[in-house]
This record gives C-alpha cells, sequence and structure tokens, in this order.
C-alpha cells in the first residue's frame, strides 16, 4: 500500500500515525547506537552481513557499515516505510522488485557510467525491472537459478535433465521442495511449457495441477535452511527450486550435491543493490555499491559464508576452484535456457500465493 | 474533628485522598505504562491495520472475510486446533504423573535437583532443540537406524516432516512446563486430605479420583492455558519439524508478510488468532483465578 493513496482514509491516517509513534519510539531506542558508529546503513540479505565482504571496504574508506537483515522484498519495504527518511543508504532486493521500491519514491538513479555496467554478464542486466523511466535504480550484483539440486549417487543424473522426473513415481518420496512460490510456481510454468513472463489467471488451474502432482511426490516444503539439510543429511534426494546456493555452499564436505539446468529451462534469480533517494550519505554509498561490483567484492559476495551465487561481474576474482563449484564456464549455456522469475501484477500475485497455500495444505 | 470543631465523618465513599491510597497507582503505574505501550497500542495499531486494503488503503473487512471463504485459510485454524489440543492432552497425561513422582516420591533433598533437570529443556534455543529433534527423527536419525539396525522394520520410516515431528517437538517443551504447574499445585495439597479420605475409607484410586484430582485441576488448567496460548500461537516447530506438509496459523500469518507485505491480512489472521485464545481463556476462566474458591 502506498503512503499516497492512503492519505485521505481516517483509518489510514490513525494507522499511519500509530505507524508513525512506533517508528519514532524505535528510532529514539536505536539512536544511540545508530549515531555512535553509523556511517552506512545497508537493509541486506544475510550473504552481505559475512565480514569477510564487508571488512576490507570499511577500513579502505574508514567507515562502519551498519547491516539490517530480511528476508522478503515485502519485509525490506515495510521496515523501510517504519523508518525515517535518511536512516537507510543501501538496500538489496529482488531485481524483480526494484519497480515496486520505484513506486513507493524511495530509490535514487544509479550513474551508470560510474559502475562496471560493460562487464556484467548482458543476461542479468534485467533492464526490465532495473530501468524505470528510462532511469536505472537497480544494479544486479548476484544471480542464480532457481532449479534442481540433486544428491548424483543417489539419483540418475540424466533423469535430472528434465522436470518430469520431479512428478515420476520413480522418485517418489525424494524430493523436497523449496517454500518459496514464485521461483517454484515459475519451474511448474517451465514444466508445462509456458513462459514465465507470460503467466496470467488463465494458467493458474494447469499450474495448480503440476504442483499438487510435485507435492504429492515431496516429503517436505522447506525453507533454505529446511531444505537445504534434508537434501545434506540424505532425507532427500532431490531439490526442487534449489540450485547452485545448496550446492555449492555444501560441495566441500559432501561433492556428492549437484545441480542441473534441465532442458525445459530453470528460473533466474537475480538481486540488485539500490540506493536510497532520501541518503545522508550517497557518495559512501555509491562507494560501497562499486566496491560489491568490482572484481574483488564480487569473489567475495559470491562466495559468502550465508549462501554461494554467481556474481553478476564476468571479472570477478574468484579463484579457479571457486568458479568450479560455481560452474562459472557453463554461465552462457545455462543463462541462454534460464527465465526470469515470474513477475505477477499485484491481484495475480495474491492469487498465486493463495494458490501456494492450497498446495501446501493438500495431502 | 474536623478544623470548624465538629466531629463529623465523611460519608462512605467520599473520604478525603490520603498519600496511601495513591501508593498503590504508583506501584503499577510502571507496569501499565509497559502494558500500554507494548500491548495495547500495538493490538490497536493491528486492529486498524486489519481493517485497511492491501492495495489502496480504505477500510474494508475484506481482509476477515477472506479467512472464511478461502478453505485452505480455514484448514490452517484447523490443523492448529487440532495440533494443539493434541500437544495439551499428550503434555497433560505425562505430566502428571511426573509431577507426582516429583511431589511424591522423590526425597525433597533430592527435588530441586530433579527439578532443575526438570526445566532443562527451557535452557535450550528453541531453535537448536528443533533442529535436534529433527536430526533424532530423520530418515538416517538415531530412531530410524535403531529401527532398522534391530530388525524391526525394513525400511525407515517417516517421521520426521509430520505431524508426529511437530507434535513432538511441541510435546517435549511443554510436559515440563506444565510439570512445574502441577508440581507446585500437588504440593500446596495438606496431607490432611488424604488422611481424612483414607478414614473415611477410601482407597488410593477413589482418593486420587475424587479428592487429589479436584483439588490439582486448577494447577492442570493453568498449565493447559499455557501450553495451548504458547502452541497454538508458535512458529518455528511447525516450520522446522513439519515440513510444511500441513500449514498451521502462524505460518500463514508470516507467508503474508515475507515476499507481499501484506500487513493488513497478517493483521487479520492474528487478530482471529487472539480470538481464539481468548475463547480458550474464557472456557478455563473458573480455573484461571489466582485465588482458590
Amino acid at each position: 500500500m502506498s503512503i499516497k493513496s492512503a492519505s485521505g482514509n481516517p483509518l489510514s491516517v490513525l494507522k499511519r500515525h500509530l505507524h508513525a509513534a512506533c517508528a519514532a519510539t524505535a528510532f529514539l531506542l536505536g539512536a544511540g547506537s545508530l549515531a555512535e558508529a553509523a556511517d552506512l546503513n545497508a537493509l541486506i540479505w544475510c550473504d552481505h552481513s559475512d565480514p569477510a565482504l564487508l571488512q576490507p571496504f570499511e577500513e579502505a574508506n574508514n567507515v562502519k557499515v551498519n547491516v539490517k537483515e530480511f528476508e522478503g522484498t515485502g519485509a525490506g519495504l515495510a521496515i523501510v516505510e517504519q523508518s525515517q527518511p535518511g536512516d537507510w543508504d543501501v538496500m538489496v532486493i529482488d531485481s524483480i522488485d526494484v519497480p515496486r521500491g520505484v513506486e513507493k519514491g524511495l530509490f535514487e538513479p544509479l550513474p551508470e557510467d560510474k559502475l562496471p555496467f560493460a562487464d556484467l554478464f548482458p543476461q542479468v542486466k534485467m533492464d526490465g525491472s532495473t530501468v524505470v523511466g528510462g532511469k536505472r535504480y537497480g544494479i544486479t550484483e548476484k544471480f542464480g537459478y532457481n532449479t534442481i539440486g540433486f544428491n548424483k549417487t543417489k539419483v540418475d543424473p540424466a533423469d535430472m535433465q528434465s522436470l518430469a522426473s520431479l512428478t515420476a513415481d520413480k522418485y517418489k518420496g525424494k524430493v523436497a521442495i523449496y517454500d518459496y512460490y514464485l521461483p517454484v510456481i515459475g519451474m511448474a510454468a517451465l514444466a508445462i511449457g509456458k513462459k514465465t513472463a507470460d503467466l496470467t489467471e488463465a494458467d493458474l488451474p494447469a499450474l495448480k495441477e503440476e504442483l499438487l502432482k510435485m507435492k504429492a511426490n515431496a516429503k517436505l516444503v522447506g525453507e533454505v535452511t529446511a531444505s537445504q539439510t534434508a537434501l545434506a543429511t540424505g532425507e532427500v534426494d532431490i531439490l526442487v527450486g534449489g540450485g547452485e546456493w545448496v550446492t555449492a555452499g555444501l560441495a566441500k564436505e559432501n561433492p556428492a550435491l549437484d545441480f542441473s539446468i534441465p532442458k525445459e529451462g530453470a528460473v533466474l534469480w537475480s538481486q540488485s543493490l539500490a540506493m536510497f533517494k532520501d541518503s545522508k550519505n550517497k557518495d559512501m554509498a555509491l562507494k560501497f555499491i562499486q566496491y560489491i561490483l568490482s572484481p574483488e567484492g564480487q569473489a567475495r559476495l559470491a562466495t559468502s559464508s550465508c549462501y554461494w551465487g554467481m556474481p553478476a561481474n564476468t571479472k570477478a576474482a574468484l579463484t579457479d576452484d571457486q568458479k568450479k563449484v560455481l560452474r562459472f564456464d557453463e554461465q552462457p549455456g545455462f543463462l541462454a535456457r534460464a527465465q526470469a522469475y515470474p513477475a505477477p501484477n499485484a491481484d495475480l500475485d495474491k492469487k498465486m500465493q493463495d494458490m501456494w497455500t492450497e498446495m501446501l495444505q493438500a495431502k | 474533628m474536623n478544623p470548624a470543631g465538629n466531629n463529623i465523618v465523611p460519608p462512605a465513599g467520599r473520604a478525603l485522598p490520603r498519600a496511601s491510597d495513591a501508593l498503590p497507582w504508583a506501584l503499577v503505574t510502571p507496569a501499565l505504562g509497559w502494558t500500554l505501550l507494548f500491548f495495547v497500542l500495538p493490538f490497536i495499531a493491528m486492529g486498524f491495520s486489519s481493517l485497511t486494503a492491501h492495495e489502496g488503503g480504505g477500510f474494508t473487512l475484506s481482509n476477515y472475510s477472506q479467512f472464511f471463504t478461502n478453505p485452505s485459510y480455514w484448514q490452517a485454524m484447523v490443523n492448529s486446533l487440532e495440533v494443539t489440543a493434541i500437544v495439551t492432552v499428550v503434555s497433560v497425561l505425562l505430566a502428571y504423573p511426573f509431577a507426582w513422582i516429583l511431589a511424591e516420591q522423590v526425597p525433597e533433598r533430592w527435588q530441586r535437583l530433579a527439578l532443575m533437570l526438570a526445566v532443562l529443556p527451557f535452557w535450550t534455543s528453541y531453535v537448536v532443540r528443533s533442529y535436534s529433534w529433527l536430526l533424532v527423527l530423520a530418515q538416517n536419525g538415531v530412531i530410524n537406524r535403531a529401527l532398522t539396525g534391530s530388525g524391526l522394520v525394513s525400511e525407515p520410516l517417516q517421521l520426521a516432516n509430520t505431524r508426529l515431528a511437530t507434535v513432538t517437538g511441541f510435546v517435549h517443551f511443554f510436559v515440563m512446563l506444565l510439570t512445574l504447574t502441577i508440581f507446585a499445585n500437588l504440593k500446596q495439597l495438606s496431607p490432611s486430605y488424604r488422611k481424612a479420605a483414607a478414614d473415611l475409607g477410601a482407597g488410593p484410586v477413589r482418593t486420587f479420583l475424587h479428592v487429589i484430582l479436584p483439588l490439582t485441576l486448577p494447577g492442570i488448567m493453568v498449565g493447559a492455558f499455557l501450553t495451548f496460548v504458547l502452541c497454538i500461537g508458535d512458529y518455528i516447530t511447525p516450520q522446522i519439524l513439519g515440513g510444511n506438509n500441513e500449514l498451521l496459523m502462524p505460518q500463514l500469518v508470516m507467508m503474508q508478510i515475507g515476499r507481499r507485505g501484506d500487513f493488513p491480512l497478517a493483521s487479520a489472521l492474528s487478530i482471529i488468532l487472539m480470538a481464539v485464545v481468548t475463547v480458550a481463556y474464557l472456557a478455563c476462566a473458573r480455573w484461571l483465578k489466582i485465588e482458590r474458591a
């Protein structure tokens, strides 16, 4: 809900005042700690909280980066809505959700000439989302695939080249599904021959049928840690919706884990960095974005202790071993088969989430 | 005597305020302020939020109507109530004998140690404990290895990522809570009740059923209510141990917030959940009074 659209409604006015009172209280309580060391405040995903990523930047710029983690765009935007303008300098956001932030008037256009756009994999620039009204508001920093993660000693790797295997009796009870509706709905769309970008309400019945088939084969539907644990401990052999972010991080301990980009394709996830319009430290915010997009920053971000993922910059300073785990050299082929996250409008998004809820409740 | 020299006593209920009258209010003011700031105000905010539309704002009841018209939302409430009822009943059935043994069979000097051991699960992080159970119940976990190793079953059983796993995780935690409340109740009982029952010819079973059990019912109900409230609002245990193979209300609430940021719908679902807890409170109110009748 945008603040502007709610301005005339008495309930919304009261709600906004209560939100403001809560936010003011929270800010007053937290002001002491922020004031002591706040030079750059970043609203981030967990991969950016890795000291190995942040420390070199802090030392080089004599700055303290204060980070706050969030899990989903909705939760992140809610934090911003309940903060004071200027509290935050930079934000990590799903590339497809950059327009949501722009619509709320949160972000500052980025100076393209000061960022290494030429070095990015062309397919992950996501101009359709990161450029709004001719201005660029986000830059992709990391990407990967929601696809099939599997244990190659327990399943036939050839089977993992087709999404049809996910619903085959052969793997009944050996499958976990990653609990995030958009990418898995995207995979279901690929399985039934639909393009993720073209999904409409008319496709929902067929998508639901495919999801229910997946569920019937699944042992669990879990968030990142639960699904990763299930694959790592042998509870399941296949993870639908997982990819290199699951298997790469566990590669050292369990080299049997792998991922495939099946012939039908995979869903490309992409995270972007954006700068806040009300940032009080835009120069440092830009420096931070430049650092994250630099070859060194990209290598550290790609191999962050929270999760691994492909760096958007083709010149990331990864070691050969790291590139091998990330299957760096195979990216052109993977990207050619990948499709973007579904980006439904608010109404379709709600219907998709309800369909996901039904799938979770299905016995 | 008043300054005018009249020996007039102010009418009842109109006594002049004294400094000592203000003392109780002064003492409770911090607690009232805390409750106002961290419960009443957020609750009001949540109530108003639940009556606004996610897109575009404006007054609406659609957040509530969605709950009553969407079968999968209803199912989440049914699942929550079923799981909570099972956990509460199983916990009471396990906790009562445990509390009885602690209060009646364990010598006084060992009771403190026994109680400390009983509350040990409270010292462990909720998340760690749930993941520990996941490893115990997993396909390659302790139980399945023991079962397959001993030849009792040929294939590992699916124990993790089921309702059974969720209930197990909850019961592990709440048995201790109930044990403490029932133990406290049992210790308050005067031995003369048992003596009186014996004098009147009642055997141990009749004494328990007609004397001890009714007198410890308030302790059971207090513990059962706490179990109900904590269990029906918990997100972590079903999320980790249930494998999302069925959705409970707290998980449904969290789903609305994660990507879509639909706080109005999440607020409405939370208020419905609170209404259920309130009904449970009213149902148990007789036993939840601090003073025993």
